[in-house]
């Protein structure tokens, strides 16, 4: 792979950047300048701080502390800067054309025939980077298929505007890539750097990230753990580097000691679940478990006739999207999954109910003097633990959560941890999606996603950081 | 067949204009002339332009409440100080137009919802209105009299005018670079917002664009009817909403047409003009407008469900 010279000025220099949300240190102090002709592969693990160093990178976010500078000197934004980002989360127009779209980033197309030189442009940015992709310049964005979207979307982030791009991210670009399109965006992104560009790749596939990168730059918990040419690595190196070295075993085992019951649940993906047992899902941020937990609970339970009793209960992770109640009280959040059961003649029994509470108060904790007080008086913390105390105080066997433990401090979590495997012990089922490794290892079996399907099962000891992250990553070679 | 619905999604206005314009001219042959058609259509042409004025509401995601109130003030502003002193009643036309740029603004800004902005600003649009004229009356300009009466040669004028419009507000909204910056922000405001556009300014904008195309269709209004009510213009609200819909936008994702739009509102017009044709007893007719919409509709979401299983 052909370098441009050590002397070329870096297009971005980030000097001891960090990045703070509240008491979250999402980047903790990264260093990392981007030359002409770079391309970094960005590995960690989720909650790394991949996507916030990418943000600082390219000007979203600004640093709680230290330096982001850009050159050429002059160049006060990253736009200006000839610094492109494509996303993984789709982010085109889709009411407008694919060459409307290449409009909206270049506004240097104007005058009356503008159109004319979108198209020309759009078709040149497709062609260079996928050749024969067949994708008309005027069709609406959304009558593309998925992989067309993220086709366009990176060709749109190569593409010049006006200027000249000079250092394009790229998030898990081949998420909905197949194979042979991949390989014509990695062999694209060498041309790139070997022309002068430079490209930050970030990929679960390590295959790929061998392919392109010369360097490898490994996140994690927010720092920059090694930085190293490409060729200094070994895939398991990468892998160990990413992950914690000693896991803590803690007192787990004592948990998975008991048997468990029958299988009271069977999804087509091939996720099974016995009664008394707590199944962990995991794998990058992203790669189907929470839409394989939608499924199975709006499977079970949105029916227009609903059993008094709902066969499963749900715990959220997004507490202000799927979870609180915002306008009610502590008491009312807490009791609304048994409002059927408590019910005497259609109406709401207030003793039982305060009963109810009362319990659940006392066995979860919820710290507040008095449950009447609105649900937004608790810390973030207490707020999971009252939808916890919804989740559980219903009779259901089985307990759906969707990475419930998001910005929960780690008192609570211990907590819920004993009270998990309390109720857990006493036959009921938990589907436990999680981000975090340490909670994934509380669990007795746990599925790996990735790419929407299932990679591996672990159980027993064989749960541990490594195996998960060799499960998350794909290890073969790219393009095959 | 079907494809070609769901492909051209203009297609399905037209047909719905085609057929109802057949079915009147089957019950009303004499309809079928230049004098019968310019009846036919002549309040279409205010009803047109307040469509417009919401399907600019409607491309940035938004909806407004208060168009009907607005166009009912534009109109007793035009029969009292644009008729006795125009330049006065010019300049607070202008600052009408830049009140609605500046809700807009103010929505984005502090994410106020759309809905209860404009339902808030449609008691002040009328309050205002009261004030200006509490009792029906005043004059229209001559020359928008004049304009509004205008009889050019083989088409009557509400033809002329719709085509028109239409074709203006097509070239500013979907062919201009600005007009499709401004459908971005429908689709995806978050990437209009990250490719460094001023998200605020383009709803600005937006909104702008509707007081504007609010303030025509309150002239035309008066040009037609030749005096002013502070009321007078209370069901456009509504009206335009059904247009915009019924012309085959959506109410979400800056998926809007303004031919479209300019069709929808000469269909809801023809309708009722059908419907006393028909017999029906006014009584009747509003009910009857809906049902035609409710038909319109069922048949476009039937098209795109059948094409997304094909």
């Amino acid at each position: 792979m052909t370098r441009t010279p050590q002397g070329a000025p870096p297009i971005v220099t980030l000097t001891d950047a960090a990045k703070h949300f509240g008491p979250v240190r999402a980047l903790n102090g990264v260093s990392l300048s981007i030359a002409p002709g770079d391309c970094i592969g960005l590995v960690g693990h989720n909650g790394a701080g991949k996507s916030t160093l990418v943000n600082v990178i390219n000007g979203g976010l600004a640093p709680s502390s230290g330096t982001v500078e850009f050159a050429p000197a002059g160049a006060q934004t990253a736009l200006e800067a000839g610094i492109r980002s494509v996303f993984q989360e789709l982010s085109l127009c889709p009411n407008l054309t694919v060459a409307e779209n290449l409009r909206i980033s270049h506004t240097g197309l104007r005058g009356f025939n503008w159109r004319k030189a979108a198209r020309t442009e759009m078709a040149q940015a497709l062609d260079t980077v996928f050749p024969g992709h067949g994708i008309s310049t005027d069709a609406p964005v959304d009558t593309l298929s998925i992989a067309e979207r993220q086709m366009v979307e990176i060709a749109i982030g190569f593409a010049p505007r006006g200027a000249q791009a000079r250092l394009v991210i790229l998030d898990e670009p081949t998420s909905s890539l197949d194979a042979g399109i991949a390989r014509q965006l990695l062999d694209h992104i060498v041309r790139f750097c070997a022309s002068g560009g430079a490209v930050v790749f970030i990929s679960h596939m390590l295959g790929e990230i061998f392919d392109v990168a010369t360097r490898i730059v490994v996140l994690k918990d927010g720092r920059v753990v090694e930085q190293r040419a490409a060729a200094d690595f070994t895939r398991q190196g990468l892998v160990d580097a990413m992950g914690h070295v000693a896991p803590e075993q803690a007192d787990a085992p004592a948990v998975r000691a008991h048997a468990h019951g029958a299988e009271v649940l069977r999804s087509p993906e091939g996720l099974n679940a016995r009664a008394g047992e707590i199944v962990g899902l995991s794998g990058l941020a992203g790669h189907g478990q929470a839409e394989a937990l939608a499924r199975i609970y709006f499977g079970a339970t949105s029916s227009w006739r609903t059993p008094r009793a709902a066969p499963m209960v749900f715990v959220a992770g997004d507490r202000t999207r799927d979870g609180v109640l915002p306008l009610w009280s502590i008491l009312r959040n807490a009791t609304i999954s048994v409002l059927p059961q408590i019910a005497r003649r259609g109406f709401v029994d207030r003793d039982r109910e305060a009963g109810i509470m009362a319990e659940w108060k006392r066995r979860i904790g919820i710290r507040t003097d008095d449950v009447a007080n609105p649900i937004l008086s608790l810390s973030g913390g207490n707020q999971q633990k009252v939808l916890f105390a919804r989740a559980l105080a219903a009779s259901a066997p089985i307990v759906v959560m969707d990475d419930p433990m998001r910005g929960v401090d780690v008192g609570t979590k211990q907590d819920v941890y004993a009270m998990i495997r309390d109720e857990a012990a006493g036959g009921r089922t938990f589907l436990w999606y999680s981000t975090e490794t340490e909670e994934v290892c509380q669990c007795d079996r746990v599925f790996v996603f990735r790419d929407g399907a299932i990679s591996a099962e672990l159980t027993g000891a064989d749960i541990t950081e490594e195996k998960i992250l060799e499960a998350s990553f794909e290890m073969t070679e790219a393009g095959q | 067949m079907i494809r070609l619905f769901t492909r051209y999604r203009i297609l399905l206005p037209v047909v719905s204009l085609a057929l109802l314009l057949g079915a009147t001219f089957y019950m009303q042959p004499r309809a079928m002339s230049y004098f019968g058609l310019n009846l036919l259509f002549n309040l279409a042409v205010p009803i047109a332009l307040a469509t417009l004025a919401q399907m600019m509401i409607i491309m940035v995601n938004d909806i407004d409440l208060s168009l009907g109130a607005f166009v009912s003030l534009v109109a007793c502003v035009t029969a009292t100080w644009l008729n006795d002193a125009p330049l006065v009643g010019l300049l607070i036309l202008l600052v009408l137009v830049l009140a609605y740029a500046a809700m807009g603004a103010v929505i984005h800004m502090l994410d106020l919802p759309a809905i209860v902005v404009t339902l808030g600003m449609s008691f002040v649009w009328g309050g205002i209105a009261l004030f200006l004229l509490p009792s029906p009356g005043g004059v229209s300009p001559d020359w928008l009299r004049a304009l509004m009466t205008i009889k050019p040669p083989f088409v009557p004028m509400a033809v002329a005018a719709a085509v028109l419009i239409a074709a203006l507000t097509h070239l500013l909204i979907m062919r201009s670079g600005i007009g499709t910056v401004l459908r971005g922000v429908g689709g995806n405001a978050r990437s209009v917002g990250r490719a460094g556009w001023p998200v605020v300014r383009l709803k600005a904008l937006a909104y702008g664009l509707a007081g504007l195309f609010g303030v025509l269709a309150g002239m035309a209004l008066v040009g037609l009817t030749t005096s002013a009510d502070a009321n007078i213009a209370l069901r456009y609200t509504l009206l335009s909403v059904a247009g915009v819909i019924l012309g085959g936008g959506e109410f979400t994702g800056g998926k809007i047409s303004p031919v479209g739009a300019v069709i929808g509102a000469l269909t809801l017009a023809l309708a009722a003009s059908f419907l006393s044709f028909l017999r029906l007893s006014p009584d009747w007719q509003v009910g009857a407008q809906g049902a035609i919409l409710i038909l319109v509709l069922t048949a476009r979401l039937l098209f795109t469900r059948r094409d997304a299983q094909a």
